[in-house]
């Protein structure tokens, strides 16, 4: 098996939400919680997950957006916490992030072409006369004309300043990219224009991607592997094939059913989750999903309510943290 | 000259046998800015019955969301209807007075907007929000419009509704919000909901929970649901009646079931071809993908306003706009079904 492009050891990111007299931390918001992933080089990981279950956290871990509370980074056999600044900043270049909301993620003041060469002088990726080659090679490169250069991001629509902010990751020369539920401000048809987009870009500069995504639908066309996170936990990870035909979690079970169906006559019997996502503020013990889950009478005796139910291989690749397969 | 077809009074697929709530007739609308006109509504006709679900689909900048506001009187200039008419039993909301409308409005007619963020006011209480179109509609006293405001969020699912009701908006998850604005729009018994993008800024399980919500209440109710939206799986789970819009023109017009099963107008095709599906996870194809972009409203194309992007078109769709033709048993605006068109069908 090859090496693990990046390795997320018992990562945890906590907010302190409030703080007693003397400054100590009262309550705690658990945005990540002993989380660990491997990401293999070239593959495409997909993270779903609802609202507040500390995705988006994960990503901005990842490109030190944030500092972990606890837990290690490794990337390419090295812990990032560990490195000197100069090593890191190198690493840090390697791992880029493309923004979910195209209209806030561009700076309206500054042309295309300032947007996507800054990163290439800051870094002195190339010599300054080969700045301009590299800006219209790159926008070529994600369906812009290289003439798009001269112009402001609000003269763009969604999908094509989405386009621009990937080619502001790509300027980087990156070995994984971050995305940020790219296209769920996206239309359907440009939807469809910028993830086929990003694969031929996958194959083209042998890319590896972290997919953040809130629904199963569009991370199924993309990814290798699946993750599905709840309230800062993982709860499943398999890859995509065995995910979609074998969930195992309730909670991916209710995810997948919530689906729509894109035919009328199979309007189906889904699975109503009871009320919403919980707060992942102070958290009781105990499963995280165990307020709204369903299925926890089919499990007489388990600590559901008492203790978090540890991530579990039960079949080669397929991980699931339920105690309904537990293995004993 | 191409002969045209003028659609036929009583040609729309009949729900339920029903009467006819609301009928909207060569609707226009225009936006006047300094750059241009945007004519975000351009002609279109629908109606709906009692009881029934039409879903309005389209992506953004197709009119969806101006047919909307146009119908429930509440476009802002510089937008402007300029001609038409809405006739709700029979009855022009478009000749109504500001006074006249407001009885209407949040009454019999109601509607759901796409933020729930922003469409409450933060500064008020729930109760205070709720309660405000009870007043103003229904003669009740104190009490009553307190209880009333409490049984409409206990009906859309509210946990504890009494204690919730103290809150202010920010104090609730987005979900909650979203039933909120439910409850509120439903307060008065409307006969007709108009649900914007009712579920677009929520989460897939609370999607399903306000999917579910909206139909059941409509079976309760009896209402009739407008809904619009660029989802084409919520319009799968929910209508009965779909009109697909394009630049601002109806482009289809179909029973929901037909829709999905044999959709014909090519933006509808690629519509539905874009979308990741559940079925075939084996398939690693690359998605479907409609060439281009949506044209400038300030400048629209001479001819079909879909042309550009169409892998069907002939010399004919860029020359000239389509009418919207009967056939098939639905009505298309495209060449490849006018009476004309020589071609073998396909």
């Amino acid at each position: 098996m090859t090496e693990p492009l990046v390795s997320l050891k018992h990562l945890s990111k906590f907010f302190s939400v409030d703080t007693n007299l003397f400054g100590r931390t009262t309550s705690v918001l658990k945005a990540v919680d002993d989380l660990s992933l491997d990401i293999y080089p070239g593959e495409t990981f997909g993270l779903v997950g609802e609202s507040g279950c500390g995705k988006t956290t994960v990503g901005k871990m990842l490109v030190n957006l944030y500092t972990p509370t606890a837990g290690e980074i490794w990337y390419e056999g090295q812990n990032l916490a560990k490195l000197s600044k100069k090593d890191r900043r190198h690493y840090y270049r390697e791992i880029q992030l493309i923004f979910q909301d195209p209209y806030s993620s561009l700076n309206p003041r500054m042309t295309v072409g300032d947007i996507i060469s800054e990163p290439i002088r800051v870094n002195k990726l190339e010599r300054p006369d080969k700045i301009d080659d590299r800006v219209s090679y790159l926008l070529n490169a994600v369906g812009l004309s290289a003439n798009s250069r001269n112009r402001y991001a609000h003269e763009f629509s969604g999908g094509q300043r989405q386009r621009i902010g990937i080619a502001r990751a790509l300027a980087m020369e990156p070995k994984l990219i971050v995305c940020d539920e790219p296209v769920s401000a996206l239309d359907v048809s440009i939807q469809a224009q910028v993830l086929n987009l990003l694969s031929d870009l996958c194959d083209e500069f042998g890319l590896t991607y972290l997919f953040i995504a809130h629904g199963l639908n569009v991370v199924k066309h993309v990814s290798d592997r699946v993750g599905v996170m709840y309230l800062g936990r993982l709860v499943e990870v398999a890859e995509k094939r065995e995910l979609y035909r074998n969930p195992l979690h309730p909670y991916t079970k209710a995810l997948l059913s919530a689906i729509p169906v894109t035919n009328p006559a199979q309007r189906k019997e889904r699975i109503l989750l009871e009320g919403s996502v919980g707060s992942p503020i102070d958290p009781a013990p105990g499963c995280r999903f165990a307020s709204r889950c369903y299925a926890k009478g089919d499990c007489v005796g388990c600590a559901c309510d008492a203790e978090m139910p540890e991530l579990v291989e039960v079949s080669p690749g397929h991980f699931v943290s339920c105690y309904l397969f537990d293995g004993e | 000259m191409p002969q045209t077809t003028r659609p036929s009074e009583n040609s729309a697929p009949q729900s339920r046998g029903a009467n006819v709530l609301l009928e909207v007739k060569n609707l226009s609308t225009d936006f006047v800015m300094n750059k241009g006109t945007v004519h975000a509504v351009i002609d279109v006709s629908f109606t709906v019955h009692e009881g029934e679900v039409l879903a309005i689909v389209g992506e953004s900048g197709s009119g969806k969301s101006v047919t909307s506001l146009s119908v429930m009187g509440l476009l802002q200039p510089p937008g402007r209807v300029v001609e038409g008419e809405v006739l709700y039993r029979g009855q022009n909301l478009l000749k109504l007075s500001q006074n006249e409308m407001r009885g209407i409005r949040g009454n019999q007619i109601s509607m759901i907007f796409q933020e729930p963020m922003t469409s409450l006011n933060p500064v008020f209480t729930v109760r205070n929000q709720l309660t405000e179109s009870i007043r103003t509609h229904l003669s009740l006293d104190r009490k009553d419009t307190f209880d009333r405001a409490v049984e409409m969020l206990a009906l859309v699912g509210i946990p504890s509704p009494e204690k919730r009701i103290r809150d202010y908006p920010h104090q609730m998850s987005g979900g909650m919000r979203q039933r909120v604005m439910t409850a509120m729009a439903l307060s008065c018994d409307p006969q007709l909901l108009i649900a914007d993008e009712p579920t677009t800024a929520l989460d897939v399980t609370i999607q399903a929970q306000i999917l579910a919500l909206i139909g059941d209440l409509r079976e309760k109710i009896g209402m009739a649901v407008l809904l619009v939206t660029h989802d084409l799986g919520v319009v799968a789970e929910t209508a009965d009646r779909v009109v697909v819009m394009y630049c601002g023109r109806v482009v289809e017009e179909v029973t929901a079931v037909e829709l999905f099963e044999r959709p014909l107008h090519p933006y509808t095709l690629g519509l539905l071809q874009s979308i990741p599906t559940m079925e075939d996870v084996d398939d690693d194809e690359p998605l479907y993908m409609i060439p281009g972009m949506v044209p400038n409203p300030l400048n629209l194309p001479k001819g079909c306003a879909f042309a550009d992007r169409c892998e069907k078109r002939f010399d004919r769709c860029t020359r000239q706009v389509p009418d919207l033709y009967e056939a098939e048993g639905r009505k298309l605006r495209c060449f490849l079904f006018a009476p004309d068109h020589e071609e073998v069908r396909p």
